[in-house]
């Protein structure tokens, strides 16, 4: 049996100021109105969303705003049912990758609006494909969580 | 959180705390045992025949192991000192504080503690009090819980 | 020593309090200036290293990961290195053996910090040992000023001494910011105002101490045969040295400290240099605090230990001087941490090859670009010449 040291509990507490800046700026604004902003490469011609200051492929100023359709396919979703300190959502929750229409990159989001006690019946109801749309928080505070989940059309 | 700054930039404010439980192990836990008696222990290294202060488990220099307890006294020469008169997040006491490099009486190494029980407003004061080899002592908590706080801080003598 | 590598280009930011942009964006400026600078086509670099402060100074963990695409590094050879004040100096390190081994040819080498975005002495005081000394730890500056105390005691320096010296630092190495378009703060400062400046943490007053700044450097280090390609006078790497010191604060003697003695040992045996003060045209030492830089004068071998202050008040360091430190500024007015130190071996990349613009010390040939880390734990130190 191993021998009972002490332990010392020290939590580490930081204060952060994320600079938003003018692209992410507009997406948190757009939020805010219930819109969703992407933008448009002008060399490939890519919509990101959400939207970036420059095409990851072409590193050209991306310049082109789009207002992206609030509906898409799931691409690819887990069952997150662990408990992490600070997790920023309580679990269980889905995680998502989303195809907006007419958008070329994939939305990291929630899929909500459904009992999650059954791990079968989830897997029964989300298939590959599926479509959903987005719910809006009532309340928004400039926060990707004003976009409150996506939900099975 | 969005706000916006002084220069009219926007700014996401967030937080991140991160919890951690850090293992003691046998030389810190002895050590810190040994404070909730009042007593202040250095391990000896068997090779360069230091005492090290605070205890640990091997001589940072010659790698060798440190298993020779030696009791040092409490009280002891300052060899470096800093006042402290800014804020800053999550500092340990509020300021002014002085931190400083203590070599209590029978150590090979030095000590970092606070310094305190004068009046640390009065600059010229505490430039008088804290000379070149000006001798301090531990001024004890009487509620212990085995860590370094145990001692409030050292006092000029 | 392996194959001769040479600096052929060097990009920053306007460094500053940078919330007018992200970080990936604030990296991106800096990326495309060295590009621009050299006349490189991001298809050429073989690889890219990259560095920074640790996760918790911006909140992002291993944030090489977010600037992947920012760094051009998709699809290239990718390195990180992190060694906290020393990063810079480590970043210069890689990228001069990922060259000299034959490994590449050209990589782009990148430091980086946005430190308004989180709160540096908060996530610095998580460097101090745990049990024992985080109680204690009063940032940075904290440990320095009893290191300076500790300094001016072991060698009987009148206080009022240092005090004039470490001011006269201030005062001209604000003075030398003016003239640097990516510097920080520029503005002059008379001995008075810096002396009675308000007290940090004492010695060190608010004028002693570097500012928290945002901001990137990048420099790209070229093959013999690419920089004979390129248009820019390469500037070639001569001598490196590095070494580390124990961790516990109290265990050594850090006045008179192994680490930056022989870190400069080590790169002026490389680089062949027996008396620093008469053949260094000039110097950037990683000087966050006015009265450290004193001590390291002293560690670098440039006087006899003690007499660093005296030969400051003589005008030695300054510009114009027998050793000109800091002509950029220096640290004390541009700290990025995770650039500074790769900041000031691109200031010494840009002296040697006659490129610094208004703040060119004339003629320089040989210069010393160092780093600093944790409680002067780490040293670093590179030597850059004009000649290969």
């Amino acid at each position: 049996m191993a021998k009972y040291y002490d332990t010392l509990q020290h939590n580490v507490w930081l204060p952060y100021k994320f600079a938003v800046g003018p692209v992410y700026g507009r997406f948190y604004e757009g939020l805010q109105e219930e819109k969703i902003w992407g933008n448009k490469c002008p060399e490939c011609g890519k919509v990101l969303v959400p939207p970036r200051s420059f095409c990851p492929d072409c590193h050209v100023d991306m310049d082109e705003w789009v207002e992206v359709s609030q509906e898409g396919e799931v691409r690819l979703w887990t069952l997150a049912d662990y408990q992490f300190f600070g997790a920023p959502v309580d679990p269980p929750f889905i995680g998502a990758l989303i195809r907006l229409d007419k958008t070329d990159c994939d939305l990291l989001h929630i899929i909500g609006g459904l009992d999650l006690s059954d791990l079968e019946a989830v897997k029964n109801k989300i298939k590959r494909g599926i479509r959903v749309k987005a719910v809006w928080n009532e309340e928004k505070q400039g926060h990707m969580l004003d976009l409150k989940y996506f939900e099975l059309v | 959180m969005l706000k916006t700054n002084k220069k009219g930039h926007l700014i996401l404010e967030t937080e991140a705390t991160v919890p951690y439980e850090l293992a003691s192990g046998p030389s810190w836990h002895r050590f810190f045992e040994g404070f909730k008696e009042e007593k202040i222990y250095g391990v000896k290294c068997p090779k360069c025949k230091r005492v090290l202060v605070p205890a640990r488990s091997f001589c940072s220099l010659c790698f060798e192991d440190t298993d020779e307890w030696v009791q040092v006294a409490d009280e002891g020469e300052v060899k470096g000192w800093s006042l402290t008169n800014y804020h800053f997040f999550g500092m340990p006491t509020e300021p002014p504080f002085i931190t400083a490099l203590i070599r209590l009486d029978g150590a090979d190494t030095d000590m970092d503690h606070l310094i305190g029980g004068f009046d640390l407003t009065d600059l010229d004061l505490v430039t008088k009090t804290l000379q070149m080899g000006a001798r301090v002592k531990a001024v004890w908590k009487k509620e212990k819980k085995g860590c370094i706080m145990d001692i409030k801080h050292f006092k000029p003598v | 020593m392996g194959r001769p590598v040479a600096i052929i280009g060097v990009g920053q930011t306007m460094h500053g309090h940078r919330s007018d942009v992200t970080y990936p964006e604030l990296i991106r400026e800096a990326v495309e200036a060295v590009f621009e600078d050299t006349g490189v086509s991001p298809e050429d670099i073989d690889g890219v290293i990259y560095g920074s402060m640790p996760s918790m100074m911006e909140g992002v963990a291993l944030n090489h990961f977010y600037f992947a695409e920012a760094l051009r590094g998709v699809g290239k050879s990718f390195m990180r290195t992190e060694t906290c004040g020393t990063t810079g100096i480590s970043l210069a390190f890689t990228g001069y053996y990922q060259v000299a081994s034959g490994y590449a040819d050209l990589v782009l080498v990148v430091g980086s910090e946005k430190m308004h975005e989180g709160d540096p002495q908060a996530t610095m005081a998580t460097v101090a040992e745990p049990f024992y000394q985080r109680p204690f730890t009063a940032g940075a500056p904290g440990y320095y000023s009893m290191l300076s105390q500790q300094w001016m005691w072991r060698y009987n320096i009148p206080e009022e001494v240092c005090r004039d010296a470490a001011a006269k630092l201030s005062v001209d190495h604000h003075e030398d910011a003016k003239l640097n378009t990516y510097a920080h703060i520029k503005q002059s400062f008379t001995m008075d105002e810096v002396k009675h400046s308000p007290v940090i943490v004492y010695p060190i007053r608010l004028l002693d101490v570097c500012p928290t700044t945002d901001g990137v450097c990048a420099t790209i280090f070229a093959s013999e045969e690419m920089a004979k390609k390129l248009k820019n006078k390469p500037a070639w790497v001569k001598g490196i040295g590095f070494r580390g010191d124990t961790f516990f604060v109290g265990d050594k003697d850090r006045v008179w400290s192994e680490s930056p003695i022989g870190a400069a040992r080590q790169a002026y045996e490389m680089a062949g240099i027996t008396n620093p003060l008469e053949e260094l045209d000039m110097a950037e030492i990683y000087n966050p605090f006015t009265f450290v830089e004193l001590l390291h004068m002293e560690s670098f071998g440039f006087c006899e230990p003690g007499q660093a202050s005296d030969l400051c008040l003589k005008g030695t360091f300054a510009r114009g001087g027998k050793l000109p430190c800091a002509p950029s500024g220096g640290v004390l007015c541009t700290n990025p941490i995770g650039a500074t130190a790769l900041i000031r071996v691109a200031e010494c990349a840009l002296q040697v090859s006659g490129r610094a613009g208004g703040h060119q010390v004339e003629g320089a040939k040989l210069a010393l670009a160092s780093g600093l880390g944790g409680a002067q734990q780490f040293n670093g130190v590179m030597i850059l010449g004009s000649e290969l």
